[in-house]
């Protein structure tokens, strides 16, 4: 169940058979909270040749009008795919492990 | 109410007919066909408004019985042996989901070896999955509990299989009394689905993923809901003794008032076992028998009340756990009995597997052995595997 409740609903509280009154509730379910490591963009050095945005296995690399714009890290898994594709020469992503 | 002959097959699907579901997807097994392909015939000859749906596999049939529940349709299926074991991952989805769909289920042994006679291997195979389980011991019963499993099913938004044995009661002949068409449809009432799918004004989302954070809380929700049937289908099955003149105990006691031993047992051979009774008691003899009629959800206080009384029981289970330990009644009833102040000495009788016939004389055997057990105060064999070659 992706729905926010202010506090942890009980068993007695919750709809029967998981019943949500509402539709689209998978746009609520951010599944880039469980990264070990975490991309950083240096938008200096990118040269936005897109092959992070074609390569990645989600589609966290957001792009606007032909340029990369950065990563979204609600649905990022630091999966790391973008860092090795970038050109060694513009090497405009580095890994850095997740911080809480 | 009316007088007819019909086989166990012929009395499901005449129950069927009269609840009128607004879904019924299936598909053929052996020895549950017939219960839908006479169901077919009235969709043909347009004496149901049913949307029959013939599908490729059980496991399809009960999927689209879920889809069409979601849906907000009254809906029912019928199977057997492989074809429920096909369907086992979706019982647990349409339990999970609250979804009353009905099953009429003829029993039937699990391969293999292949065998298409009875055992109740395969409904025991489904004991955990949240579904209602009424076995039946006649083409009546299996007629009268489909419309009070119906009834109980959506008022308690747990699905149900009502089950009779194969070939001894789905393929014979009996006398039956069935209600008028409209008797039934007063006493099932109009289906109100708590949603559906169709409703585009207030849309929901079914079935979604729910991880550590809540499914835990949503099981207990479903455990909870699950152990209220009992109550549900006491009062329905009062409102159908009413209506019919016929009162189906979740759990039958026969001629135990007075009795020392008994047998505990369920399905066919429980009609076998009442004839035996019968013989004995003219010879003097205080033997009772308990009949096991709903095992989903486990009448748990009126088993021990049951069988407290008796110096001993012997259970007997028509399938086996394969836990070198008895069957699956054997071992439910042991754990009840456990905490019980007073409890029988309890034996084991694993019979009839794959449609091996169990007679007055196996009966009988069970009676006096169990006499014996009750006279010298223990028990000289916990399981017995009764009427197989190589067995004492």
């Amino acid at each position: 169940m992706s729905m926010k409740f202010d506090k942890p609903m009980t068993w007695q509280e919750l709809p029967a058979g998981c019943l949500i009154d509402e539709r689209a509730t998978s746009l609520h379910f951010k599944t880039g909270d469980w990264r070990s490591m975490r991309p950083l963009w240096d938008a200096e050095k990118c040269i936005h040749c897109l092959f992070c945005w074609i390569t990645c296995p989600d589609t966290a690399i957001t792009v606007q009008d032909g340029k990369m714009t950065g990563i979204d890290y609600d649905y990022c898994k630091g999966c790391g795919i973008c860092a090795v594709i970038c050109p060694p020469k513009a090497s405009a992503i580095d890994m850095v492990r997740e911080e809480k | 109410m009316k007088t007819i002959a019909k086989t166990g097959n012929e009395a499901m699907a005449y129950a069927m007919k009269q609840i009128n579901p607004d879904v019924v997807a299936a598909y053929p097994i052996t020895p549950a066909t017939e219960i839908v392909q006479i169901f077919s015939n009235y969709v043909a000859d347009g004496e149901v408004d049913t949307e029959f749906v013939a599908v490729e596999s059980e496991h399809s049939a009960l999927s689209a019985c879920v889809g069409a529940s979601i849906a907000g349709g009254r809906v029912m299926t019928s199977t057997s042996s492989q074809g429920l074991a096909l369907m086992h991952e979706i019982l647990y989805i349409a339990a999970g989901n609250r979804l009353p769909i009905v099953i009429a289920l003829v029993n039937r042994s699990l391969s293999a070896p292949i065998n298409i006679h009875c055992d109740h291997s395969d409904t025991m195979g489904s004991r955990e999955a949240g579904w209602m389980q009424l076995y039946c011991a006649n083409s009546q019963e299996a007629y009268d509990s489909l419309i009070i499993a119906l009834k109980v099913a959506e008022q308690t938004a747990v699905p149900a299989i009502v089950s009779t044995d194969a070939f001894i009661i789905s393929h014979a002949m009996e006398r039956l009394e069935v209600l008028e068409d409209e008797e039934v449809q007063r006493f099932i009432g109009e289906y109100k689905p708590r949603f559906s799918a169709l409703d585009l004004e207030n849309p929901k989302t079914f079935g979604p993923l729910d991880l550590q954070d809540y499914f835990f809380e949503h099981k207990r929700a479903q455990i909870d809901d699950f152990s209220k049937v009992l109550g549900t289908y006491n009062k329905v099955a009062q409102e159908y003794a009413e209506l019919s003149g016929r009162y189906y105990p979740a759990l039958e006691e026969y001629k135990t008032d007075d009795a020392d031993v008994a047998i505990f047992t369920a399905g066919s051979t429980a009609d076998t076992a009442k004839e035996v009774v019968d013989g004995l008691r003219e010879q003097g003899r205080k033997v009772g028998l308990v009949r096991m009629r709903m095992w989903r959800p486990l009448p748990v206080e009126e088993i021990k009340a049951a069988l407290g009384k008796f110096k001993a029981v012997a259970v007997m289970d028509r399938s086996d756990t394969m836990a070198d330990f008895g069957g699956p009644v054997f071992l439910e009833t042991r754990g009840i009995l456990y905490d019980a102040k007073k409890k029988p000495l309890l034996t084991d009788y694993v019979y009839g597997l794959g449609g091996r016939n169990i007679d007055i004389s196996d009966i009988l055997r069970v009676y006096d052995e169990i006499e014996q057990v009750a006279k010298q105060g223990k028990i000289d064999k916990l399981i017995t595997y009764l009427g197989v070659r190589g067995e004492e």
